[in-house]
């Protein structure tokens, strides 16, 4: 069969400085290829080269052929008139990629009119049976919405919806659902699987999450530096790499199915395309580096039938060894609790409109959870978007009486701190946030950032102190007059926790500490904050989205849902055998980077989208998407949930779940 | 949506009520009618002149806020008070107001329109010529004072007729020509010539205003994630400038309306007293200089209510156009 | 603390001075490499020198009449040019225009650092000091600027031009502070604003040490254009008698001098315009470009 589109020797550049040097591939119909990189690695702006949507001022070299058609210097009308026929394109972001002043079936209606003779009534009906097929629920009515009444999944389906419009032969997936979380992106998945089904076309599908395309692709292409640098089938990639970079990534992502394994990081950070390195550009981070590695960028060999990498030693090349599971480390002794929260509420007025404000009911952003963190102990607070963690977790820091319930923090209660105590525990307890550059003043270097801290608690001194800082996160102490722009970003969250670590805190607070950080740094500094726990003895809240991170961090874990916990515990006994079906679902929905395992799985999808926290179900509030409720409760099994709220039940030694129905079940 | 408007509309009614009585507070301390009958000869004496500002409500030796009282009562029943020449402010007020605000609303239609298309079509043509002689032209025009825009167009009016026309094509003075009989026609031709030098003369500056911050926003969106959608759908850079970008541009121009309605005004009152208008502004003018207290404080409050007027309609537009911000 | 310790520790503070210049730098390389910001830097320092040391080349001064040269174009004695006085147009112009740089600066200076205090404080504390202070500014934006000034125009006697500076600066700032509330707003969502909250530094630390410097760009930018606005509202309110009460002059007062005899004289009033459009021209480039040498995304040709 012939391909459908094929790219030979595909260069791009932005004045002299080159973005994608020498990508070559070819997808065949009906094919899934997966493109695999960090940011920066030209994965992006390989698939805006075969669209021809660059910015201006960039130079394409090489070929692009769509049905052998070279489209690199083709007229811009004939590339209109293949843009969203033949070839279409599903970008990342669905809030910014729809236009937000038109209604949602109307710009999939576009889509179909600017290619096909046909009356906007016409259109209109084929837009409407169009989201229906990507799932849209109640789709004649949803298709008069504007894109901002959407949810992130259901923009992201009607994206899919315009690509498949006018059944494209080819469908770019640019980070589809690198936006969406875990149970979102299963369900957009299925819904690209089932767009392929429909239209046959060939998918192109870029991601920096290898656990994505494990179980989506039929070939693999892993980017680094803008070359590919290893490419093959998709076994051949994840168990038998022959290019040391494959097997550090695929050793460095943290999965669900193993806790105990210490991550193993990539040295260094991702070269940046002004400067390369001579010679193969993973050289200096790559830890099979002989002399001969630098003398001349390696050729891409053919290492098996269908699999070439860019190593000259990859017969050298193993997995990365991931070890036995070492038993688990005795735990320490846990001391006395160091933060207590009981019952917490917290709810906000919901506004709606900017322009004519008014109040339109309340949202119940946390509606009573319990918790606490021992001394010494780390407690991951995970969920998705809309749970409820992040405002538990600035609750807890404003260090002021909550709405309702209670939180003690160091053993004094919020709601009776005077404004000296407040000021002790805020030296005590420290917070490390998500986005490193946003949470360094961009304006002080690294000094004035550790130092202010120091000044505000009147810690004397600070030269000193910043020093031994800076040399404990790993950074180079003579880096101290620079300002957070010059760093990379593992580099400045380093920073930021240096900066959490300079009053010597008992209590840190991580909001998402690694999710904006690229999966080969990610290691590092989950490794880095493991480390830091162990020697000063600190007990960490951990908040985040990304449940394979918890699990090799977090010696308990809580999981919220709606502004409830539903499942909270032991790391091992919840990951290993979930209770409530919420958490069920979502570890299931979490892609794991093993092709094999992915294919036999078994994924538990959930239906539509989080409910309003501003209008919650009655009894238990997850009944709405709950896959027992639906299918395996009687009738009369399901009144209780309906009726009853359930609050969490100890059934284990450390486990508890709020659902009425709990039972053990193994998912990962 | 009742009870939010309402409440807006009590904000709104505050701060005219605050403004004007301030406005009145500030003018009947800083003016001085008394000093109207100074040089008048011969010189009242004193106990007349007394007696006339005290029937005008104008008599600094009443206490300020006596005369405050009588004011504001005055105007609770619509009633402005009077002039300092004794006529009541009320008279004139409709007429004048009438011939602001055609002269205001003419030019703010020229130039929003004219501004916004300049720079929609500058934005496209980034660094073309197009976009650097718009530029460089705004430049200009954001440097020249109204009152020396105007003035520069009367002398290029009156040098124009003399020299390219040979007859009176622009006319810098008033509104039409007093005791003209040519007919309907002629009288619309007339007021034509009348007004086209003074719309030129207060919507340049719109224009140049309105072009610069519609060529930025239409930058900022040119690149926007859902222009390259509409390309990648098929659509030609031409189509998915104009239907996507362009449209979701003018949102924020549309509140920036409402920055620039008082600056506005402010012109309005230049272009009206320079080109002999028979406006709300002139009268300003003429009645500070006549220590005329009720009539300033009239004007104020009109202004203020124009100035509240133009911002609750650009936020009218912003939701008309931006289907997040309606109430949904 | 040891000596070495000690030693550390000032290299670090004496690096970080050493270094903290460097932004400033930058922000300047990148201005001057613009022409636009070129051009309006030298012309401006230019107006300046004009204005300044100018008046020392003529032998008239702006109280001289000369009474054998009523309304005289420009000549070798008078390169200007008489008014109807006698007076020197040269001598006059420059004259003016000291007191409209003055003017035009000094109000710009005090309304940017009232709309970045008001704004910021508005901003970062929502509730009943946010509402009061936009309340004001509202309350200031209702009663038009021009208006205001007007009506006060006959408290500005001969000498109090202070007083009219303050009052012009008094008028300028809302707008502005409209502009830094909204973005003290996004900016207290920030996490460094956050981070230093929960680290317990007191509110207005923050504001002084977080907020404002982040808004050094706008402001910058802002004082520049409003010294351009504060000029031209100035030459309005003067050219009406609002302004600058004689003797005093300034561009306003000149312009509307000029106006009346500009058909049959006019040099009484190109000479004054020109000069205006050229200042405020050259003030208004460099405004522009340092905003685009203040934002790291611009990426003009030069
Ligand atoms: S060529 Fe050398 S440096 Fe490059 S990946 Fe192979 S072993 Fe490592
Ligand atoms: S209580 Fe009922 S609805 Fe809720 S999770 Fe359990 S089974 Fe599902």
């Amino acid at each position: 069969m012939t391909p459908v589109l094929e790219v030979a020797g595909l260069g791009v550049s932005f004045g002299p400085v080159p973005a994608v040097r020498g990508v070559s591939f070819a997808v065949r119909r009906g094919e899934v290829l997966g493109i695999v990189g960090e940011s920066g690695s030209g994965k992006s702006v390989t698939s805006a080269a075969i669209m021809g949507l660059l910015p201006p001022g960039a130079t394409v070299t090489g070929s692009v052929r769509l049905h052998g058609r070279e489209l690199i210097g083709a007229r811009e009308r004939d590339l209109t008139a293949l843009r969203g026929r033949t070839m279409s394109m599903v970008f990342q972001d669905p809030l910014s990629a729809l236009t937000p002043v038109y209604r949602v079936g109307d710009q999939v209606a576009e889509a179909i009119r600017v290619h096909q003779p046909v009356s906007r009534e016409q259109a209109m009906v084929r837009a409407v049976d169009l989201l229906d097929l990507v799932g849209i629920p109640n789709a004649g009515q949803r298709a008069l919405a504007f894109p901002h009444e959407f949810s992130g999944g259901m923009r992201q389906r009607a994206m899919i919806a315009m690509a498949i419009a006018n059944d494209p032969d080819v469908i770019i997936c640019d980070e589809p659902t690198t936006a969406l979380d875990v149970t979102i992106q299963a369900q957009v998945l299925e819904v690209l699987k089932k767009a392929q089904r429909e239209t046959g076309a060939a998918i192109v599908m870029i991601t920096h999450d290898l656990g994505v395309v494990a179980g989506f692709a039929d070939r693999v292409l892993v980017m680094y530096a803008g070359r590919v640098v290893e490419a093959g089938d998709v076994d051949d990639i994840y168990y038998r790499m022959r290019m040391p970079y494959t097997a550090g990534l695929l050793g460095s992502i943290p999965r669900i199915d193993q806790g105990g394994r210490p991550l193993v990081p990539i040295e260094g950070t991702p070269p940046s395309p002004v400067a390369l390195p001579p010679g193969c550009p993973f050289a200096p981070r790559c830890p099979m580096r002989i002399e001969a590695c630098v003398h001349g960028e390696p050729p891409l060999f053919d290492v098996d039938e269908g699999h070439r990498a860019a190593c000259i030693r990859w017969e050298d090349v193993r997995p990365a060894t991931l070890g036995e599971h070492p038993p688990p480390a005795p735990r320490p002794p846990r001391g006395g609790p160091v933060l207590r929260v009981d019952d917490l509420v917290k709810e906000f007025p919901l506004m709606r409109g900017s322009v004519f404000k008014r109040r339109v009911g309340t949202v119940h952003a946390v509606a009573g959870i319990s918790f606490d963190i021992r001394e010494g102990e780390t407690l991951g607070l995970v969920g998705e978007s809309g749970c409820g963690k992040t405002t538990t977790l600035l609750e807890i820091l404003e260090l002021t009486r909550p709405q309702r319930g209670r939180i003690v923090v160091l053993g004094h209660d919020t709601a009776r701190l005077g404004a000296a105590e407040r000021m002790a525990i805020r030296r005590d307890m420290q917070v490390v946030f998500q986005d490193p550059l946003a949470s360094l003043d961009p304006r002080m270097t690294v000094y004035d950032l550790l130092a202010e801290p120091l000044r505000t608690h009147a810690k004397g001194d600070p030269g000193r102190r910043i020093g031994e800082l800076l040399a404990l996160v790993g950074l180079d102490p003579s880096h101290a007059a620079r300002y957070p722009q010059d760093f990379s970003g593992g580099q400045r969250q380093r920073i930021g926790i240096a900066r959490a670590l300079a009053l010597e805190p008992r209590l840190l607070v991580l909001d998402e500490p690694v999710s904006a950080l690229d999966v080969s740094i990610q290691a590092g500094v989950i490794n880095l904050l493991g480390s830091l726990r162990a020697r000063l003895g600190l007990s960490y809240l951990f908040v985040a989205h990304d449940l394979a991170v918890v699990r090799h961090i977090a010696d308990r874990v809580a999981v919220m849902y709606l502004g409830r916990i539903a499942e909270i515990g032991d790391v091992d006994a919840v990951y290993g055998t979930p209770m409530h079906p919420y958490t069920q679902a979502l570890l299931s929905a979490i892609p794991l980077p093993d092709p094999a395992r992915e294919r036999s799985r078994r994924r538990i999808l959930l239906e539509g989208d989080l409910p309003s926290p501003a209008d919650p179900p009655s009894g238990c509030r997850f009944r709405t998407r709950c896959p027992k409720f639906r299918a395996e409760l009687t009738g009369e099994q399901r009144v209780l949930c309906v009726d009853v709220e359930p609050e969490i039940r100890p059934l284990g030694v450390d486990q508890g779940a709020a659902c009425h129905y709990a039972e053990k079940l193994e998912v990962v | 949506m009742a009870g939010f408007l309402a409440r807006r509309l009590l904000n709104y009614l505050v701060l005219v009520v605050v403004a004007s009585s301030l406005a009145y507070l500030l003018a009947a301390s800083a003016l001085d009618p008394r000093s109207n009958y100074a040089d008048r000869t011969p010189k009242p004496p004193p106990a007349v002149v007394d007696a006339q500002l005290t029937a005008l409500n104008l008599n600094d030796r009443t206490p300020l806020i006596q005369r405050y009282a009588t004011w504001a009562a005055g105007v609770l029943h619509g009633d402005f008070g009077k002039s300092v020449t004794g006529t009541p402010v009320n008279d004139d007020l409709g007429r004048r107001a009438g011939v602001t605000a055609r002269l205001v609303l003419l030019g703010l239609a020229c130039g929003s329109l004219a501004g916004v298309l300049l720079g929609a079509y500058a934005a496209v043509r980034q660094y073309g010529w197009f976009d650097r002689l718009s530029a460089g032209l705004s430049f200009v025009v954001l440097a020249v004072p109204v009152v020396v825009l105007a003035n520069t167009l009367i002398l290029f009016g009156t040098w124009a007729n003399e020299n390219v026309f040979g007859r009176q094509v622009f006319l810098v003075s008033g509104e039409y020509s007093a005791g003209l009989d040519t007919g309907f026609w002629g009288s619309v031709l007339d007021r034509a010539q009348h007004l086209i030098l003074p719309t030129v003369s207060l919507s340049l500056g719109l224009i140049a205003v309105f072009s610069r911050y519609q060529r930025n926003m239409m930058l900022d969106v040119l690149g926007a994630d859902y222009v390259r959608t509409a390309m990648a759908k098929g659509l030609s850079r031409r189509q998915a400038l104009i239907r996507h970008a362009l449209r979701t541009a003018l949102i924020p121009v549309a509140t920036y309306f409402a920055f620039t309605f008082g600056t506005l005004l402010i012109g309005a009152t230049f272009t009206e007293k320079i080109f002999g208008w028979h406006g709300l502004g002139e009268q300003l003018i003429n009645s500070i200089f006549t220590n005329d207290v009720n009539t300033v404080a009239a004007i104020s409050l009109l202004a203020a209510i124009a100035v509240l007027c133009a911002s609750l309609a650009a936020d009218l537009l912003h939701a008309a156009l931006d289907p997040r911000v309606r109430a949904g | 603390m040891t000596l070495s310790e000690e030693e550390l520790g000032e290299e670090l503070i004496g690096a970080r001075e050493s270094r903290a210049p460097s932004r400033v730098r930058i922000v300047a390389r990148r201005f001057f490499g613009s022409r636009q910001g070129r051009v309006g830097f030298a012309v401006l320092v230019l107006m300046f020198l004009l204005a300044f040391a100018g008046p020392m080349l003529s032998p008239w001064s702006y109280t001289d009449k000369d009474f054998t040269a009523f309304l005289q174009p420009p000549s070798a004695g008078h390169w200007f040019g008489t008014l109807q006085t006698g007076a020197d147009v040269y001598a006059v112009t420059l004259r003016g225009m000291q007191k409209s740089l003055i003017v035009g600066l000094l109000a710009a200076l005090v309304s940017t650092a009232l709309a970045a205090v008001v704004g910021a404080f508005a901003g970062y504390f929502p509730g009943w000091p946010d509402r009061v202070l936009s309340w004001g500014v509202d309350l200031l934006l209702v009663l038009p600027a021009f208006l205001i000034l007007a009506i006060m125009s006959p408290l500005f006697g001969a000498g109090k031009w202070v007083l009219f500076v303050i009052m012009l600066a008094l008028f300028l700032w809302m707008v502005t502070s409209k502009i830094v509330r909204g973005m003290t707003i996004s900016l207290k969502r920030r996490e460094f604003i956050q981070a230093a909250r929960f680290m317990g530094v007191p509110p207005v630390t923050i504001i002084f040490r977080h907020v404002i410097p982040n808004l050094s760009s706008l402001l910058i930018v802002d004082a520049t254009l409003n010294v351009s606005a504060a000029i031209l509202t100035e030459t309005s309110l003067s050219y009406f008698g609002f302004g600058i009460q004689p003797p005093d002059v300034s561009f306003g007062t000149l312009i509307a001098d000029g106006s009346r005899t500009a058909v049959y004289a006019p040099w009484t009033f190109w000479f004054v315009a020109g000069l205006l459009v050229i200042t405020v021209l050259a003030v208004n480039l460099i405004g522009d470009s340092l905003r685009d040498a203040f934002d790291p995304t611009s990426t003009r040709p030069r």
